[in-house]
C-alpha cells in the first residue's frame, strides 16, 4: 500500500517536473535568435512565402497561444510535425530511442563491471601499490570528458589497431530484418551471433567512451564505502568463522557497501545519456542524441521538444528505478 | 586440557612500540578464563591475535598460540583461518554491529557449518533453530527468517552466543560481551553464556574490565596492565589476596553495596613508568 502511494507520488510529481520542462524548453527555443521557416526556404523567399509557412506551423501566434496548442497535442499522443523531415515527432524520436537506450545500456553494463571490478581489486589489495593503481586509474579516467576519451578510442581502434568500426550502428550488408529497432536486444533474441558482433563492433568505442567517468566515479566510490565497511564488526565476526579476505569482501561487505553507489550511479547514469548526444555525434551514431544536434541546427523547434522531453521523462524514470532497487537491496526500507 | 594455550605473545605496531609483551595464559577445557585490566592495555589484542583479527598495523613478533595443541602460526594463512573457524569462535562486544545487516539471522548462523566445515544445509539449519531454542528465543522459525533490524539488542546478542556455540567450538572468546546491553540485560546474558559454558564444556576466555563480572563467572583469571599479564590467579586468591600492587589497586577501585561512594577508589598512575613495570615484573617472578 504504502509503495502504491510512493509511485504514485512520484508519477505526479515526475509530471509536473515534465510540465517544468515543457515550459523552459518551449520558451527558450524560441527566444533565442533563429528562424526554422528561413531554414527551410531557398534563399530569395517572398515575404507572403515566409508567412505562410509560418501560419502552416502556428508560428504567427503568441508563445502561450503556441504552449496551449501545443500542449493539446500532447495530451492526445500528438508531438506535432518536424519541420525539417516533414514526419511525426513521435514517430521519428521513438525509432531512435531503442538506439540510444542500448547504447546507455550497455555503456552501464561496462562502467559498472570495470568500475566495480576496480573498486574490488583496490579494497582485496588496499594499502598497497595495487590500490594506488587503482586510484591513479580512477583519476586519469575522470579527469579527461568522454568526447575526448571517444577521440582517444578512435585513435587506437579505429585508426592505429583497426579493430573497431569507426562509425555508424550496424554494418549495412548485413542480411537481417529487424521488426523492433532494439537492434542488439533483437540480435540477441534470435541467437544472430554475426549481427551481434557487428553491433557490438560498431557500439564498442562510443560505449566505452561513455563508461570511462562513469566507471572512475563507480571505482573511487565503491572502494571507499567498501574499505569503510572492512572495519565493521560484522565483518570481523566473519573473518573469526574461517572465511578468506576476497569472500569477506564479496558476500558481507559488499552487499551493504553497495547502497551509497547505487544512488550515485542512477544520477551518474543520466549524465551519461546526456553525454550521447555528443558521443553519438561523433560515432555517427543513429541514436536520439544525434537527432538532437541536427534537430538543433535545423531550427526544428518541435523535434527539439519532443527530444528534450523524452530525455527528462527518462531521467525521471531511471531515478524512480533506482529508489525502487534501493528499497529492494536494502531489508531496513522494506517495511517502512 | 589445554585448549588455548599463548606463549609469550609479543605484538608490536609495525614499525613502531610494543602493543602485547610477553603475554602467557592457559584457558583448559570447561573452564573459564577472565581477562581484566583497564581500557588499552590490550585485552581484546589478546582475543583479536588468537582469531587473527589483528588489526593491520599491528603484528606479531614473537611467541606462540597453541589452538587446542596445534601451533596455529605455523600454518599456511588460509589453512590457519579454516582451523580458527573450526575451533574457536568470538562472542563480540555490541550486538547491534556484529550482524551483518543486509543478511536473514538463519544464513548467519549456518554459514560457518555450511562453507567452512562442510554441513549440509538441512543439517546446518536445524542446529541453528536448536540452539536458538537453548539460548531461550521465543519462535526460533521465525527469527531465523528475521533481519537484524527487527530484533532487540538483548536478542541478537542470543543469537550471537548461539552462533559461537553452533560449531561446538573447543574455544570461545567472550570479548566484553555485556557492555553494550543495558543493565537489567546484562544480567541475563551474563547467566545465558555461564550456562551454555558449562553445557558444551567448551574453554572460554573472558575479557572484561570489569571484576563484578569476572567474580561471577570465571575460575581464574589474569590481569593485564600495559600489555603485560601482571597477575595469574584462581579466582579465590585474587579477591583474597591479590599480590601485584595493580591488582590491589584494581580490586580497590570496585564499587560496593554497603559503601558506594567511600569504595570509589582511582586507580593511580596510570601513565605507564618503564622503570616500575621493570620491578613489577620483578614481582611476579619473585611470588611466582
Amino acid at each position: 500500500m504504502t509503495l502504491l502511494r510512493t509511485v504514485l507520488l512520484r508519477l505526479i510529481t515526475t509530471l509536473i517536473t515534465l510540465l517544468g520542462v515543457a515550459v523552459i524548453v518551449f520558451v527558450v527555443i524560441r527566444v533565442v535568435p533563429g528562424n526554422p521557416i528561413a531554414m527551410m526556404l531557398p534563399p530569395g523567399a517572398t515575404e507572403a512565402d515566409i508567412l505562410r509557412l509560418e501560419t502552416q506551423y502556428g508560428f504567427d501566434k503568441s508563445i502561450p497561444q503556441q504552449f496551449v496548442i501545443w500542449l493539446g497535442g500532447v495530451m492526445q499522443g500528438d508531438f506535432g510535425m518536424s519541420i525539417s523531415t516533414r514526419q511525426p515527432v513521435s514517430t521519428l524520436v521513438l525509432s531512435r530511442l531503442p538506439a540510444t537506450l542500448e547504447l546507455s545500456i550497455v555503456a552501464l553494463l561496462i562502467a559498472v563491471i570495470a568500475g566495480g571490478t576496480m573498486a574490488l581489486l583496490g579494497t582485496r589489495f588496499r594499502d598497497t601499490k595495487t590500490e594506488g593503481l587503482v586510484d591513479v586509474t580512477a583519476g586519469m579516467a575522470l579527469s579527461i570528458p568522454d568526447f575526448l576519451w571517444g577521440l582517444v578510442l578512435i585513435l587506437l581502434f579505429g585508426v592505429l589497431w583497426p579493430i573497431f568500426h569507426i562509425s555508424g550502428r550496424i554494418s549495412p550488408s548485413l542480411d537481417i530484418d529487424f521488426t523492433t529497432n532494439f537492434y542488439l536486444f533483437e540480435a540477441i533474441l534470435r541467437l544472430r551471433f554475426d549481427v551481434i558482433a557487428d553491433l557490438i563492433g560498431h557500439m564498442f568505442m562510443p560505449a566505452v567512451a561513455l563508461a570511462i567517468p562513469l566507471a572512475a566515479i563507480i571505482a573511487q566510490l565503491l572502494k571507499q564505502s567498501l574499505k569503510e565497511t572492512m572495519n565493521l564488526d560484522y565483518v570481523t565476526l566473519a573473518r573469526t568463522k574461517g572465511y578468506g579476505e576476497g569472500k569477506v569482501i564479496t558476500s558481507e561487505a559488499l552487499p551493504n557497501a553497495i547502497l551509497p553507489t547505487l544512488t550515485l550511479v542512477g544520477v551518474q547514469f543520466t549524465f551519461l545519456i546526456g553525454g550521447t548526444v555528443i558521443i553519438e555525434r561523433l560515432f555517427s551514431y543513429e541514436g536520439l542524441g544525434n537527432m538532437a544536434i541536427d534537430a538543433v541546427i535545423n531550427r526544428d523547434l518541435p523535434l527539439i521538444q519532443g527530444i528534450v522531453i523524452l530525455f527528462a521523462l527518462l531521467f525521471t524514470l531511471i531515478n524512480l528505478a533506482v529508489d525502487m532497487l534501493y528499497v529492494v537491496l536494502n531489508p531496513r526500507l522494506r517495511h517502512a | 586440557m589445554s585448549y588455548l594455550q599463548i606463549k609469550n605473545l609479543d605484538v608490536r605496531l609495525k614499525g613502531g612500540g610494543p602493543i602485547l609483551r610477553r603475554v602467557s595464559l592457559d584457558v583448559t577445557a570447561g573452564q573459564v578464563h577472565g581477562l581484566v585490566g583497564e581500557s588499552g592495555a590490550g585485552k581484546s589484542m589478546i582475543g583479536k591475535a588468537v582469531l587473527g583479527t589483528l588489526p593491520r598495523a599491528l603484528e606479531i613478533t614473537g611467541g606462540a598460540i597453541m589452538l587446542d595443541g596445534t601451533d596455529i602460526g605455523t600454518l599456511p594463512p588460509a589453512e590457519r583461518r579454516k582451523r580458527i573457524g573450526a575451533t574457536a569462535a568470538l562472542i563480540p562486544q555490541d550486538p547491534l554491529t556484529a550482524l551483518n545487516p543486509s543478511k536473514r539471522i538463519g544464513p548467519q548462523i549456518t554459514r560457518r557449518l555450511v562453507d567452512i566445515l562442510g554441513w549440509r544445509r538441512a543439517d546446518a539449519q536445524a542446529r541453528a533453530l536448536e540452539l536458538l531454542d537453548e539460548v531461550h528465543i521465543p519462535d526460533p522459525t521465525r527469527v531465523m527468517r528475521s533481519y537484524p533490524h527487527e530484533l532487540s539488542g538483548g536478542m541478537r546478542q542470543r543469537i550471537l552466543i548461539a552462533s559461537a556455540f553452533a560449531a561446538e567450538p573447543k574455544l570461545i572468546i567472550a570479548d566484553e560481551p555485556t557492555t553494550a546491553l543495558d543493565v537489567t540485560v546484562q544480567k541475563q546474558i551474563l547467566r545465558l553464556i555461564a550456562e551454555m559454558q558449562k553445557r558444551h564444556g567448551t574453554a572460554l576466555l573472558f575479557v572484561t574490565h570489569d571484576l563484578g563480572v569476572v567474580s561471577k563467572v570465571c575460575d581464574s583469571l589474569s590481569v593485564l596492565y600495559a600489555g603485560k599479564v601482571v597477575e595469574d590467579a584462581r579466582m579465590q586468591r585474587f579477591f583474597m589476596s591479590p599480590i601485584h600492587a595493580y591488582s590491589r589497586a584494581l580490586l580497590a577501585a570496585t564499587p560496593t553495596y554497603t559503601d558506594p561512594k567511600g569504595s570509589l577508589m582511582p586507580v593511580p598512575d596510570t601513565v605507564i613508568d618503564a622503570v616500575e613495570l621493570e620491578i613489577a615484573q620483578h614481582d611476579v617472578r619473585a611470588q611466582a
